[in-house]
């Protein structure tokens, strides 16, 4: 790994790993709040259902329990929750009011001394239904005559917008051929180990609801505040809680808002923590359930000059944010390729499923499939190479900043060296003459590639374009460094953790910058009280947004520094030298202020500072996004992210042609995410991508049945990879700076996962082509694809 | 009902419900924190604990069925405050982790099968953590770690070579 730096891009340990090893995280499990009341819930059986009655009698007399708590109550007593579109008639609510949406819903909440007396109680509770027609698929749900999700709606669409970027009608009118594919991302999502849990307890004398949740969300508080009617002012969140991961999907709002307001009502602290079926049906955190219709006009060398694209997502019955996954991916609609033009029509309907929240990528991950299948099939229709065909087709080198239709400029890279790399690594000839040896050998074989940007740095702007009354053009994060009277250096980071390594990331760029040890400084997470603004971890954006907020408020202490000492030693501020803590005069090396005499001025010797300074030694930055600060044009352009991580993924795949059954030969990953601060963070988190790829492209579904029953409850029917599903993988390192970060750093909280999938999915259409089959749906489960091979082989080789 | 627990060489006497999971009972009775609940149906392994040397999930076990045998957690191999385990170490070595919250777990199925089979080839390893998912890492910082820490612990106490 290139350097010239200190610490950063150096193979340093994760200093969040020491009490997780101990098993001395603090998860929101772990908090035991004294006279801590539990709840249980009560949910809907049927996919559609108005609610009759509720009859709690037996299970207000039963052992433990205090109180039990409805939909109708909750509804007078709060406003429904913050949404993202402008949709004010399909209002979301922690509880059902009046009527529920989907199967496992919650209805009521039991509150009792013990989870367990809780869950007796709600087993007691007796709901009159009375069942809805109901519709589950997205397609079904757009025709005239279907079920309404929400009645007072009218439709079942909250989004259809259609953009168009460039000369597209001209453009398909000048290439000779096109072709068009439909593909589809299952309903998965990220499922951490950990479930969603929140605890809550109400302070009336102090009027603060402190909050401790397992949560990673944007503008948390806020919500709870706005939900509850009371002000930010009285919501404290804990940030020093460890999130047992998340990767987007964390963001219980309605589980806070429900035990906020059971706190308030009851005087003591409820807690609210999700068994597995809770957080895999109730819990609100699906993930994309996405089709697209993609067309692309191309020419005889496999060049594409024009897409069309619609992307149909089921969002489940209610809308949080999670309509605006279909807006990220517009800042890079068309992916690592010289595109010229696009057209995109977004929709997003409302179905009897469970609702929908940010997963990893926001998006870009069935984007990134739909565009993938493509460049695979366009080389095949041509006969070409499909490494060849992107080759063509991608942005060299020397043509950054680029500029896509969209409106978003690409900040850096260098796609042809990391996939030269890759191959340098793996020949593809050896690839492919092992595929060929295995199809020899009887076996179904494939090669499967992708090549795939990873937008970082998290920039909302996809809140405005996809609703005009949000004009949002910031997503900021922040640090503050004080250096006590001692010496010592504590920085503040204001957001929670889910394995990211925040906490070294800050003291890592904050001991490049100062030149002094990481480890002696301290970083704390203040709660939200004390915190000054971040946009939390989504969006691949703290390497970059955190970090820079780090790098620039340690900049500003250097300077500082640099000027208390000029002033003691009488030069003017360009002649001193700041250097490992201490400064000097260029001019006369040997004269100089250490660390501790420089913390001696600044606490105790004011007389000695500088005019105009403030006492102490304390400083903060709070940093807007590189490139942000604009909103998108009338014509539906905007510049979102501002840094673009690439990955190639490149591998073999051989799937036994009577079971059906994958396995993955060989995988090697191009991996280009610019400046490493932490290379052993960073290849954990592009191998965890894969690994959860993986699972996205062959065994993750929330599958429902006919009845609108989700019939994957468990980790028996919801199958996350284990240790033996994920190969080993090589990760071949490539490093192209991006111009606008403090240290060149792009984001990697979700490489591989944007382009695993879309890579094993093309690897199984490579090794079944031979039969005359395709396969365009994810997951691409054994028992499918065997019974699809099963059938291709009785018809006999086309 | 009357229980005595066994867990990291302490016996502990108890009075619990007789329905209490032995992995509720570690961390609300005993305020074992170290063993976290996942899926609490036996599928992700992220309650494992030591029963009697041999890594079991927690959730599946009533406390009272786990009466009289030594039951080891992650706080068992810790060997004191502020020090870790050389399988402890090697995890941090690697970074053989993210979010934390499968960790526990793992380490306590590395120290099971490093007891067992102290030079483990990599299928050897995978098999071992087979039934613990982690979300975050893919595995294979993790391989490395059990790998690191099987080195290690079979190159400790033994002469260097120098002084042979």
């Amino acid at each position: 790994m290139s350097t010239g730096h200190r610490f950063v891009s150096t193979d340093r340990r994760v200093r969040e790993d020491r009490r997780f090893v101990a098993g001395k995280g603090r998860f929101v499990a772990d908090i035991d709040l004294p006279n801590t009341k539990h709840v249980a819930l009560v949910t809907c059986p049927h996919p559609a259902a108005r609610i009759k009655n509720i009859d709690k009698t037996t299970a207000l007399k039963m052992p433990g329990v205090h109180y039990i708590l409805d939909g109708a109550e909750l509804a007078a007593a709060t406003l429904p929750l913050m949404t993202g579109l402008d949709t004010p008639n399909v209002p979301r609510r922690p509880l059902a009011f009046e009527v529920a949406r989907y199967s496992g819903e919650w209805v009521a909440a039991v509150i009792a001394d013990t989870r367990a007396q809780a869950e007796d109680a709600a087993e007691e509770i007796t709901v009159d239904y009375q069942p809805l027609a109901f519709v589950l698929d997205a397609e079904q749900a757009l025709e005239k005559g279907s079920a309404l999700v929400h009645e007072a709606h009218g439709s079942n669409v909250l989004l259809d917008k259609t953009f168009v970027w460039g000369e597209v009608d001209k453009d398909f009118a000048a290439s000779p051929r096109r072709l068009s594919l439909r593909v589809k991302w299952g309903r998965s999502s990220t499922v951490p180990i950990e479930t969603f849990g929140v605890v809550a307890t109400w302070d009336p004398w102090r009027e603060i609801l402190d909050v401790y949740a397992s949560i990673q969300m944007p503008r948390f508080s806020d919500q709870i505040g706005a939900a509850l009617k009371i002000p930010n002012t009285c919501v404290r969140v804990h940030y020093d809680v460890d999130v047992g991961g998340s990767y987007g999907v964390k963001r219980g709002i309605k589980h806070t808002v429900l035990c906020g307001y059971l706190t308030r009502r009851l005087g003591f602290p409820v807690r609210l923590i999700e068994d597995r079926l809770e957080n895999m049906r109730g819990g609100d955190a699906h993930g994309p359930e996405r089709l697209f219709d993609v067309e692309v006009a191309f020419d005889d060398t496999g060049v594409v000059r024009s897409m069309k694209m619609r992307a149909l997502e089921n969002l489940g019955a209610y809308a949080g944010r999670s309509p605006f996954q279909l807006g990220k991916p517009v800042g890079a609609i068309v992916g690592p390729y010289k595109i010229r033009s696009v057209q995109y029509r977004a929709i997003a309907v409302v179905t009897n499923k469970t609702t929908q929240d940010a997963v990893r990528g926001f998006g870009q991950g069935p984007t990134n499939l739909a565009l993938e299948r493509c460049m695979d099939e366009v080389a095949n229709v041509l006969g070409l190479d499909p490494l060849e065909v992107r080759r063509r087709n991608l942005i060299r080198h020397e043509e950054f900043p680029y500029l896509i239709p969209s409106g978003t400029t690409y900040d850096s890279g260098d796609y042809h060296t990391v996939i030269d790399k890759v191959l340098a690594d793996t020949g593809y000839d050896w690839l492919k003459s092992e595929r060929d040896r295995l199809r020899g050998q009887g076996k179904l074989a494939g090669i499967g590639m992708a090549a795939c940007l990873e937008p970082s740095g998290g920039n909302a702007t996809f809140e405005a374009l996809l609703n005009p009354k949000i004009t949002t053009s910031t997503f900021m994060d922040s640090c503050r460094i004080n250096v006590d009277g001692a010496g010592a250096i504590t920085a503040t980071m204001h957001t929670t953790s889910s394995g990211q390594g925040h906490e070294t990331l800050v003291g890592t760029v904050i001991g490049e910058v100062l030149q002094l040890d990481p480890d002696t400084v301290r970083v704390t997470r203040p709660d939200s009280l004390n915190s000054l603004p971040s946009g939390t971890p989504v969006g691949s954006r703290m390497a970059i947004m955190l970090g820079g907020a780090a790098f620039h408020a340690a900049q500003k202490l250097k300077a500082k520094l640099a000027a208390i000492g000029a002033h003691d030693l009488g030069i003017p501020v360009e002649r001193a030298v700041y250097e490992h803590g201490n400064v000097h005069d260029r001019q006369s090396p040997s004269s100089g202020r250490s660390w501790a005499d420089l913390v001696n001025i600044a606490h105790r010797n004011y007389h000695r500072m500088p005019e105009g300074f403030e006492p102490g030694l304390a400083v903060e930055h709070v940093y807007q996004v590189p490139t942000g600060g604009t909103l998108p044009t009338p014509d539906g352009r905007v510049h979102m992210y501002p840094c673009f991580s690439f990955e190639f993924h490149l591998l073999l795949l051989s799937i036994d042609p009577d079971l059906g059954r994958p396995e993955i030969v060989r995988y090697r990953l191009g991996h280009d995410c610019g400046t490493q601060i932490n290379p052993k963070i960073v290849r954990g988190m592009t191998m965890g991508g894969i690994a959860h790829g993986i699972g996205a492209a062959l065994f993750e579904e929330f599958a429902y049945n006919d009845e609108g029953q989700l019939i994957a409850q468990t980790f028996m029917d919801y199958l996350l990879p284990s240790s033996h599903e994920v190969p080993p993988i090589d990760i071949i390192d490539h490093e192209t700076p991006s111009p606008y970060t403090v240290l060149g750093q792009k984001g990697s909280g979700e490489s591989g996962y944007l382009g695993a999938p879309a890579a094993l999915a093309n690897a199984v259409n490579d090794a079944i082509r031979p039969l005359g089959i395709s396969v365009n749906t994810l997951p691409i489960k054994m028992s499918a694809l065997g019974d699809l091979i099963a059938d291709a082989g009785s018809r006999g080789p086309e | 009902m009357h229980i005595k627990l066994i867990v990291n060489g302490i016996e502990h006497a108890l009075d619990i419900e007789p329905r209490t999971t032995l992995l509720d009972c570690l961390r609300d009775n005993l305020d074992l924190k170290g063993a976290h609940a996942g899926c609490e149906h036996g599928v992700c392994g992220a309650c494992t604990v030591l029963f009697d040397g041999v890594a079991v999930r927690s959730c599946l076990m009533f406390a009272p069925q786990a009466e009289g045998t030594p039951i080891t957690t992650i706080e068992g191999v810790t060997p004191g405050p502020g020090e870790l385990s050389p399988v402890q170490d090697a995890f941090c070595e690697t970074h053989g982790m993210q979010c934390g919250y499968c960790t526990p777990a793992m380490i306590l199925v590395a120290h099971a099968l490093l007891a067992d089979n102290p030079d483990p080839t990599r299928e050897d390893i995978v098999d071992a953590i087979s039934g613990n998912i982690c979300r975050c890492t893919g595995y294979a910082q993790i391989v490395e770690a059990i790998a690191l820490a099987a080195e290690r612990m079979r190159g400790a106490n033994r002469p260097s070579e120098r002084q042979k």
